[in-house]
């Protein structure tokens, strides 16, 4: 399983609680988020399914390295997490 | 009259009503601290709308069914998956479109329950049939080669920032783009040409200072009883068209300025228009530190400076496009600014009631019909 957790930032806006999901890749892990919650894709892709300019993702500490395909790689135990990159005033 | 005015600011959105004594007055906040970035109530049934810009998040809308008491998220328009890179960047890139902005949110016709028409960044123009619950893109102004021209003002990528539908036929609608000119479909959307002869572009080549499709309305009204009489704020004037943007006529030597953003028709006469000044697009503070607003009421022959009841020393408030609105009866306007100061008027601006001087900036002020 892989744990998925998102920033409080993004818990005040829609509800996003962690969770552990079978994945091989960060879309399909991110895929199983958006199920559970259909509004939470809007916040975190465009409407290309780009991951939003200002979001980042880590995978074990790693930042992503596939923002617009999401395709890295994660193994049983990964830990993903979204969070919000530093902008705006 | 209007009894409420929604306010979109940077951080909230601000239900602004009669306060007692004459006044207005802060009501209500709704998305306390959240960027706000327009708001609108449908006329037809009283639902309203917020659209909220939670930069790291997207945009967002919300409706509200009880007067803003309480608010639900709906759709948010959205480009399809996989549509082509056709949006082109400042240096030039092709890049495929996703909605960075709500830029233009209007009522469809009396006949059309729960039609929305929406404007966005980049330039695509959305339309609802069920009060925002979800969205189609209108494919054939998106599509038309015209679009390929298109540019951003003040924002990097072009976007559609007035809606106009013809209250006699709701199958017209006219949109602003900035930068593109001005757009008119007369079958609801299926075949769209561009209507800004008569615009003039002062920041392009000389060569296409007439171009039509690179015009840049800063903000298009229309006066509901004569639709066919438009007005527009421009980049770099007034314009005014008499035959629903067939050809637009530039008004000339205005004072203080004819920079600015806002522009409001009076609902009933055409002829009666109000606009707030800034110097120039390289100067977009008042003149002389003085807060107006000019006046016309004979169709841009003449105009009046008013300023009774605005601050006339120091001064440094600017006016966005979205935040001057008139109500349905012509005699009260309002209009909020940049440095969060937001003024009242009943008698069509010959004075002004302040209702605060340190709300958040300012993007759009709307009267609750």
């Amino acid at each position: 399983m892989v744990h998925v957790s998102f920033s409080s930032a993004l818990t005040r806006h829609v509800a996003c609680p962690p969770l552990e999901v079978p994945a091989g890749t960060v879309r399909e892990a991110l895929e199983a988020a958006f199920h559970r919650e259909p509004r939470l894709r809007g916040y975190v892709l465009d409407d290309q399914g780009v991951l939003r300019k200002h979001m980042a993702v880590f995978v074990n500490g790693a930042p992503l390295a596939d923002r617009r395909g999401l395709g890295d790689r994660v193994a049983e135990g990964s830990e993903i997490a979204v969070i919000q990159a530093l902008s705006g005033g | 009259m209007a009894d409420e005015l929604m306010v979109a600011t940077r951080k909230g959105l601000f239900a602004v009503a009669p306060a007692g004594g004459g006044g207005w007055g802060v009501r209500d906040i709704a998305f306390k601290g959240d960027n706000v970035s327009l708001a609108f109530a449908d006329p037809r049934d009283g639902a309203r709308y917020a659209a909220l810009n939670h930069g790291h998040f997207g945009v967002k809308l919300h409706r509200s069914d009880d007067r803003g008491k309480t608010w639900r998220e709906v759709a948010t328009p959205a480009f399809p998956a996989g549509e082509p890179a056709s949006v082109k960047t400042p240096a030039g890139d092709l890049i495929p479109p996703a909605v960075s902005l709500i830029w233009a949110l209007e009522a469809g016709g009396a006949a059309e329950p729960g039609r929305i028409w929406c404007g966005t960044i980049p330039g695509g123009l959305f339309r609802s049939d069920n009060s925002g619950e979800s969205w189609e893109l209108i494919r054939p102004l998106w599509d038309h080669p015209g679009r390929a021209e298109w540019f951003g003002g003040g924002a990097d990528l072009p976007g559609i920032h007035s809606i106009l539908v013809d209250p006699r036929d709701p199958r017209r609608v006219s949109v602003g783009v900035s930068c593109g000119g001005v757009w008119v479909t007369t079958d609801g959307g299926a075949s769209w040409a561009c209507r800004a002869q008569g615009m003039r572009a002062a920041y392009m080549p000389p060569e296409r200072a007439l171009d039509p499709g690179i015009q840049d309305p800063h903000r298009v009204v229309l006066c509901a009883a004569r639709p066919e009489t438009m007005w527009a704020q421009h980049h770099n004037g007034i314009f005014r068209t008499d035959d629903g943007g067939g050809s637009w006529r530039e008004i000339l030597g205005v004072e203080p300025s004819t920079f600015g953003f806002a522009v409001a028709v009076h609902p009933r006469e055409p002829d009666t228009a109000w606009f707030v000044p800034g110097v120039s697009d390289q100067h977009r503070i008042p003149p002389d530190g003085h807060v107006v607003v000019t006046r016309t009421r004979d169709g841009g022959k003449s105009f009046e400076i008013l300023r009774r009841g605005l601050p006339q020393d120091h001064a440094y408030d600017l006016t966005f496009r979205h935040a001057l609105d008139i109500d349905s009866s012509g005699n009260r306007l309002a209009f909020g600014t940049t440095t969060g100061s937001l003024w009242v008027t009943q008698d069509q601006g010959d004075s002004w009631s302040p209702v605060s001087q340190h709300l958040p900036p300012v993007y759009a002020v709307r009267f609750v019909a």
